[in-house]
């Protein structure tokens, strides 16, 4: 077990190593990094100063590690339209990413393991056959028209729920959220809605194939053989075994969450990581897209590498495949 | 198979003479049984043929400013222009063009750079799963890893990290698709690849003394191409998904080159007054392409899986 843990714990650290790589080469090689890195408004001495002082004039090699020791401090070099250091301004808006994605994994949850069950255990129902035919259309619609069509209905047709912004928030326990307000929670719920489609989607299909397989298994007819109440097996028996899968897969699924958040964010107008990106990309405000960019691929090799412990520890086969290969 | 034969006969007119099913006749009468398919793949014709002959059948050339009435910008479907009296059948957009005629020349660049990328894409991963399988050993290992590395991170989110590092534009957009889409295809021929190469065949050719080089591309490749070919339609369709995607985020196509994503990222800040239909329309036809090509697809992996032959 440790073995596999340290094993896989250095995997992970090769991989934040290369796109760390990849990040610096893209910064540093595609462009001239004089003017990638430093504020195109400067004077030509403040060019020379900084250049000084960001060490471009050394050899490559060394600006790498320079780089390295400045993200291993948090020292990612100042945001040029804030003015603030660019890991600052990333962690100050990663609240209300976090949020939506943790709300979008709740109505996954919410939604998505009922209607699951539904259609796993009346397969031949016409309501099952809407609901998956209701999710194939998740899958394969693009997040951000989902979102446009959201607006066109709820909000500007309907007129019933707001579209931009992140509504009042309120502090709680040291968190500042829009869940702890009414006003915050209608304005979260269409963007939540749309960046949950796709997750509903993927829930219903796991739960069903869970419950459609599971259902011939012989501890629920056991169960039901013992006179339990029809609640009483699926809810206990039946749910339990198919919620491992589940879980694990939402698991994995978050760090995706919070990259597609970059579209949700845009056209909702959700004051998120995401959106400062895009901003970020169309301002050339280098610093915060490099933070970001090494913010996110920290998130997605933590998230695999726990998803994977997890693994190892439900399922001994995962670890033994490993060593034997 | 009655009605499988009912449909395609008008097709092929002298099937009634010769009467042999030839493997090809037997895949098309296997596919046309499926009316949805049938249905999605007529439509995903006319789509196609539409935004080919585009130039030529456009009434109003949307990039000529000439032909372009900025008076008449915004105007619901339905409405016409003072001076011609043409009619504008889906409306015009904030800069005043036809509606209808942008989004003509909008599906002919979405699909152009979604087939284009994937063409690439689908040539590169072939080659480099070809190559692992035929490889093995390092090679394999290492390729495998890259592969294994790249789908653990989501599409839109290398495409974002490329663009930001490489910018905008047509040429960098095709790079980030290709960069995203390669893996797929990697892995499915890698995996048909190994399976393949055990067989006789390829025993066969070696003991003639053929080349690698030539095992590889004349042998195992034919026999791969089938898992490909449905990989490849579903990768195009998520091409063209993504490269909307980020055109309408804005990091996408330039303005000059509209593409779908871009007449629906136009028509947004105009949805909220209630001027729903500059992006409704694009986004329609967008809709449309996507669902039609994953359609055809699924019914590809269908008809081509030997598993589900009855």
């Amino acid at each position: 077990m440790t073995a596999f843990i340290i094993r896989r714990l250095m995997q992970s650290v090769l991989v934040v190593v290369v796109m760390s790589l990849i990040v610096f080469c893209g910064v540093h090689l595609v462009g001239d990094p004089v003017y990638l890195l430093i504020n195109p408004q400067a004077d030509q001495k403040d060019i020379e100063a900084a250049i000084r002082a960001l060490g471009l004039d050394r050899p490559i090699w060394e600006q790498y590690l320079y780089f390295v020791g400045g993200a291993l401090r948090g020292d990612l070099g100042n945001s040029f339209i804030f003015g603030e250091p660019a890991l600052k301004v990333i962690v100050q808006r990663m609240p209300a990413t976090l949020e939506l994605a943790f709300a979008a994994i709740a109505m996954a949850i919410v939604l998505g393991i009922p209607l699951g069950l539904y259609a796993g255990l009346y397969p031949t129902s016409p309501v099952s056959r809407g609901i998956m035919a209701t999710s194939i259309l998740g899958f394969s619609l693009p997040t951000f028209w989902v979102g446009l069509m959201l607006i066109m209905v709820f909000a500007v047709m309907l007129g019933w729920l707001p579209s931009t912004g992140r509504g009042q928030t309120a502090t709680f326990l040291g968190i500042t959220t829009s869940l702890f307000t009414l006003d915050g929670l209608k304005h979260m719920l269409l963007p939540a809605l749309n960046l949950a489609l796709l997750k509903i989607s993927l829930v219903i299909r796991l739960t069903r194939a869970g419950a459609r397989e599971a259902i011939h298994q012989d501890y629920i007819k056991f169960a039901r053989a013992k006179g339990l109440s029809n609640r009483r097996v699926i809810g206990v028996h039946l749910l339990k075994n198919i919620l491992i899968p589940v879980v694990t897969v939402l698991g994995l699924e978050f760090g995706n969450l919070v990259a597609f958040s970059v579209v949700t964010e845009t056209i909702f107008a959700w004051p998120g990581m995401g959106r400062l990106l895009i901003g970020s990309i169309q301002s050339l405000d280098r610093p915060v897209i490099v933070a970001y960019l090494i913010i996110i691929v920290l998130m997605f090799v933590v998230i695999n590498l726990l998803v994977d412990i997890l693994y190892s520890i439900l399922d001994p086969r995962v670890r033994l495949g490993e060593q034997s290969a | 198979m009655t009605i499988a034969d009912d449909i395609v006969a008008p097709e092929t007119p002298e099937a009634g003479a010769i009467a042999v099913e030839t493997p090809l006749r037997r895949f098309l009468s296997e596919f046309f049984e499926n009316r949805l398919a049938t249905l999605a793949l007529v439509t995903l014709a006319i789509i196609v043929v539409l935004a080919v002959i585009a130039p030529w059948i456009v009434p109003q050339n949307p990039y000529d400013l000439a032909q372009v009435d900025v008076l008449d910008s915004r105007l619901p479907p339905g409405e016409k222009n003072a001076v011609t009296g043409y009619t504008y059948w889906l409306g015009t957009d904030g800069a005043g063009r036809d509606l209808l005629s942008a989004m003509l020349y909008g599906v002919r660049i979405s699909l152009a750079v979604g087939v284009l990328s994937g063409l690439i894409a689908m040539a590169i991963g072939a080659s480099v799963g070809l190559l692992a399988a035929y490889a093995g050993g390092r090679v394999e290992g290492f390729i495998m890893r890259v592969v294994d590395l790249q789908l653990s991170f989501p599409a839109i989110l290398l495409a974002l990290m490329l663009i930001a590092i490489l910018g905008k534009g047509i040429d960098k957009i095709i790079i980030a698709l290709v960069t995203v889409q390669w893996a797929y295809y990697a892995r499915t021929v890698r995996a048909n690849a190994l399976v393949e190469s055990r067989k006789e065949y390829v025993e066969a050719a070696r003991c003639l003394g053929l080349s690698h080089a030539r095992i590889m591309a004349r042998h195992i490749m034919p026999n791969c191409l089938p898992p490909l070919i449905v990989v490849a339609t579903v990768q195009t369709a998520h091409a063209i998904a993504l490269e909307a995607t980020l055109s309408f985020l804005g990091v996408g196509l330039p303005q000059t080159e509209p593409s779908l994503g871009l007449l629906i990222s136009n028509g947004f800040e105009y949805m909220l007054s209630g001027k729903y239909w500059i992006s409704f329309f694009p986004g329609i036809v967008l809709l449309v392409t996507i669902m039609t090509i994953n359609l055809v697809g699924d019914q590809l992996r269908d008809t081509l899986n030997p598993r589900l032959k009855r």
